[in-house]
């Protein structure tokens, strides 16, 4: 299947700490053409995990292990951590969630685009300042040449996500895995950043891995849904067809949605069964 | 004791539910002591401190020979042997029992200089922060411009002034090492001044003096005597340099600085004279330090890494 | 650059030198009062705690009549507070009063003597941060490994060892035994009468002149007590280092920057310690005023014609003045370096804006 970027089967992270081992997530499997695959769960759910592993951001002293782990036909996990360097950044991006603590603080925006370049493509300094403007440009900010020289504490929320955002699309990666690249901005502006990695993600063809706990954000984003529940996929579904979710815990997530026009009493509370987890 | 009473015990420590006051305290000093313990250099040090403490005690008992008067005749500079195991003084005293006895001399610097500085950086710490404003500002600044001293040189200028002797360089060392203690204490009273448990008690009309001797100060002092212990060794540490210029204690006390300055003139020759107190002096400050690190780790687990 | 982004770029640049400016301000009157608290100390020293401070100056084998005109002189027959605006109009001027036991103007004796102990603890700041800041990087980034344990213990013992005993143990085995080093003085006899010195610094100026067999005897006499120095500030830097080094290292951009695909050195040296130097500046300069400090027992074991020796010669001399203006002298390059780097601190770090 030349389609498929990505190929995950029975992943599993597992952190030793002093109660015993952790299963972070335990088994997950999907797979991802060119398209955007939304990851919904709760907060513990292992969605970051997942999305750690399939970079190569497992802390160290964590157990990553899968029977598949492939992007485009490379196994992740047999290659040299050197070969697995060269993709990360380079076919695989990743966007974190917030960009007051994922920037550099001490190195301006510019400096940091063009180190991501400069580190995966030989390109003269004046090539890569030329690229890293015009993705700034690309990421709508309309001052490019300014915020180029600018310190990360200089710009706001949303113009240090979308830094982020041509930080790490800079290279033209394939495979974007964005970590809630919204959940610490300001409402109005998340709209505009999601609007912009959206026609980013469509232009360039990208695979997109969505992780949030926003079932709703996630349906009207993306064109699958995987659902995870402590460290496994308890549901994968396609966004138009969330509305006739079977798993309860989706129906649950679902029924936790506000929705205009119908008053609730009591506000539903999410439902958890362990035999889910099982 | 059976393994069951001992279970059973252990989950009264360490109940989510104490059901008294006395059981929480109790709780949280065996959770403390849990990490404590599992550090295992945090224990070496605290084994050194207890055995300072017991050979200051037992010195009579522990020493061969007495401290200040030795065998001129027959002993003059001996080296390490059966009979004087770390060997002999120019005046032929038994430098093992001077070691055993400077063990009091090292423990009553520490403990005095930690009972007249701790007081008076907890109270100039707490009255700043409880009073805030000008009081603040004022006390504070003083604290900064002590802060900015350097405390050896101070406490040489000091001791130049007052005379030597080791009174005199106490004193000179406490009046150099209250400031750390003062921030300390008032970055405490900070954090807890505007609570509401400190609201009902002046609600309730105590004094200020009494809010702050009666409710503040006591929530000082486990960081206090974290800081305490981690300053001892440096207390040791100054104490003995003053001894080694001559300016602390005063021949005969067999203060461990002095006998490394009388054994410095026959260094080159007799090296065992300076080598033995030396490394008392390096043994009890490395167990101050250690016992130090470890109890900020065991009760701030927020500083837990270094 | 447009002409819009340059005029931008310009405002930027004035208000962080206005920011610059008023926090320079701030540290004026920190700096100020902070040198009127050392006077006031010094003065309490030595005006107050004596019983005849005269005495305490001159000695007591000094002719009547010197006596007298050193009391009216001191203006001992003033109000204290009077008395302390003579002592700092007089220290502001350089004058210390005069040396005892030189017979010198104290701060004539202390211009002759601090460069040798400025040599000696930039020597022993040099070894201690180029040492140290690689070693608490280095333990950082194994945590818990050998190197770690290691790094500790070596510092650990830093904060323990009595560095007189050490300088002594030092000369038995490197002088005496070993015969590696030179015996305790700043240069050989010899070379004291055929050496001019030019700013101070004994390396600096034979190396200038071209004098090379004086540098090396500079060395030899000069690399232990350094290195016993550099051995303490060592231990504090390579702490504070891997302290700061953990806290960055567990910061999210620097998961950002794995996620660039950057490598492990270039995150470690290029990032994370980049961000750790904005403290770390802060304390190299405060482990360099606390060598000044150390000097004073250091150049006592290895009769290091510096500041130190100056003090404690003075002080087994009673001569009180020389011992107030040492302090003094010390005290001063100690609050200037402290104040010097929290604003080296500001420039380093583009975070802080005004204020
Ligand atoms: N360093 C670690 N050590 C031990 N356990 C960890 C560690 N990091 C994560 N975990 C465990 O992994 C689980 C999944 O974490 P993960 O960050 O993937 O959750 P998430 O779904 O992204 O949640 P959130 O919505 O809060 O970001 C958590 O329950 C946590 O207990
Ligand atoms: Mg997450």
């Amino acid at each position: 299947m030349s389609d498929t970027l990505l190929d995950v089967d029975d992943l599993r992270v597992t952190f030793p700490t002093r109660t015993g081992l952790v299963q972070a997530v335990r088994g997950v499997s999907f797979s991802l053409g060119r398209e955007r695959l939304g990851i919904v769960g709760e907060s513990g759910s292992g969605k970051s995990q997942t999305g750690r592993a399939i970079m190569g951001l497992t802390p160290p002293q964590a157990e990553v292990s899968a029977k598949k782990l492939a992007f485009d036909g490379i196994d992740l996990l047999s290659i040299s951590p050197r070969e697995r360097r060269a993709l990360r950044g380079n076919r695989i991006a990743m966007i974190l969630q917030d960009p007051k603590y994922s920037l550099d603080p001490v190195m301006t925006i510019g400096r940091q685009i063009v180190e991501t370049l400069r580190t995966h493509e030989k390109v003269s300094k004046a090539e890569a300042r030329e690229r890293a403007l015009a993705m700034l440009q690309a990421v709508q900010i309309r001052d490019p040449a300014r915020v180029f020289d600018l310190y990360p504490h200089e710009v706001s929320g949303g113009m240090g996500q979308r830094a982020m955002i041509a930080m790490m699309l800079v290279t033209g990666p394939e495979l974007m895995i964005a970590d809630e690249p919204t959940s610490a901005l300001d409402v109005t502006v998340q709209l505009d950043v999601l609007k912009i990695l959206d026609k980013l993600v469509a232009e360039r063809g990208m695979g997109l891995i969505f992780i949030s706990h926003d079932l709703r954000l996630v349906s009207s984003f993306c064109d699958r849904v995987v659902v995870m529940y402590a460290g496994k996929v308890v549901e994968q579904i396609k966004a138009s067809e969330l509305r006739d979710a079977q798993h309860p815990y989706t129906r649950g997530l679902l029924n936790c949605m506000p929705r205009v026009g119908f008053e609730r009493h009591p506000l539903p509370v999410l439902d958890r069964k362990p035999e889910w987890a099982a | 004791m059976s393994a069951e009473t001992i279970q059973s015990r252990r989950e009264w420590l360490l109940s989510d539910r104490p059901a008294s006051r006395l059981q929480a305290r109790l709780g949280r000093a065996y959770v403390a002591w849990r990490r404590f313990s599992a550090n295992r250099l945090a224990l070496v040090g605290m084994l050194i401190i207890i055995a300072l403490l017991v050979v200051a005690a037992f010195a009579d008992v522990l020493a061969p020979y007495s401290p200040t008067v030795g065998d001129l005749k027959n002993a003059r500079l001996l080296p390490p042997g059966a009979a004087h195991w770390f060997g002999t003084d120019d005046l032929g005293r038994d430098i093992y029992s001077r070691i055993v006895y400077g063990a009091r001399w090292t423990l009553y610097v520490v403990i005095l200089v930690a009972i007249i500085a701790a007081p008076i950086g907890l109270l100039v710490g707490t009255i700043a922060g409880y009073a805030g404003g000008w009081t603040d500002t004022i006390l504070m600044r003083i604290t900064d411009i002590f802060l900015a001293f350097p405390k050896l040189v101070l406490a040489l200028a000091f001791v130049a002034a007052l005379g030597p002797g080791i009174e005199n360089a106490v004193l000179a060392i406490a009046i150099t090492s209250w400031p750390p203690y003062a921030r300390i204490a008032r970055a405490e009273t900070l954090t807890v001044r505007n609570s509401d448990y400190i609201k009902a008690v002046q609600l309730m009309g105590a004094s200020p003096f009494r809010i702050v001797l009666r409710h503040i100060m006591p929530l000082c002092i486990s960081s206090l005597i974290i800081r305490v212990t981690l300053d001892m060794a440096g207390i040791i540490l100054t104490a003995a340099g003053l001894g080694f210029l001559g300016l602390g204690a005063q021949p005969p006390l067999p203060e461990w600085g002095a006998m490394i300055a009388s054994g410095r003139r026959f260094i080159l020759d007799q090296w065992w004279v300076a080598a033995a107190p030396g490394a008392a002096i390096l043994i009890v400050s490395l167990g101050f330090n250690l016992l130090g690190d470890g109890l900020r780790d065991a009760l701030d687990p927020r500083s837990g890494d270094q | 650059m447009s002409v819009a982004e340059n005029q931008a770029a310009a405002g930027r640049g004035s208000a962080r030198a206005v920011a610059i400016l008023s926090s320079l301000g701030r540290f004026l009157v920190i700096a100020v009062t902070t040198y009127l608290g050392l006077l006031a100390v010094t003065f309490f020293i030595g005006r107050v705690i004596p019983i005849d401070p005269v005495l305490a100056v001159l000695g007591d084998r000094a002719p009547t009549a010197v006596v007298e005109r050193t009391r009216r002189e001191m203006g001992l027959d003033l109000p204290w507070i009077e008395q302390f605006y003579l002592y700092v109009k007089a220290a502001l001027r350089g004058d210390f009063g005069t040396s005892v036991l030189t017979t010198n103007p104290v701060m004539s004796d202390i211009r002759r003597v601090f460069p040798a102990t400025i040599e000696l603890a930039t020597l022993g700041t040099i070894i201690g941060a180029v040492i140290g800041v690689p070693l608490g990087v280095l333990a950082a980034v194994k945590r818990g490994s050998l190197i770690d344990q290691v790094a500790r213990i070596v510092g650990l013992i830093g904060y323990s060892v009595p560095i007189f005993w050490l300088g002594l143990l030092g000369l038995v085995l490197f002088y005496a035994k070993l015969q590696w080093i030179a015996f305790p003085a700043r240069l050989d006899v010899v070379f004291e009468y055929t050496f001019t010195p030019i700013t101070g610094f004994y390396l600096l100026d034979a190396a200038i002149q071209g004098q090379w067999d004086v540098f090396y005897d500079a060395w030899r006499h000069i690399v232990l007590p350094a290195a016993l120095l550099g051995y303490l500030s060592l231990a504090y830097i390579s702490r504070m280092t891997r302290s700061f080094m953990l806290n960055e290292l567990a910061q999210e951009y620097i998961v950002a920057a794995r996620a660039k695909g950057l490598s492990e050195s270039r995150i470690i040296w290029g990032h994370a310690l980049r961000n750790a130097a904005v403290p770390m500046v802060t304390v190299i300069a405060l482990s360099y005023a606390n060598l000044l400090e150390g000097s004073v027992l250091t150049e006592t074991v290895f009769s290091w014609p510096g500041i130190g020796l100056y003090i404690t010669n003075s002080l087994q001399n009673a001569d009180m003045n020389a011992v107030l203006g040492g302090t003094i002298a010390i005290g001063s390059v100690f609050i200037a370096i402290n104040l010097f780097s929290d604003l080296l601190y500001r420039l380093l770090d583009p975070r802080t804006k005004a204020g």
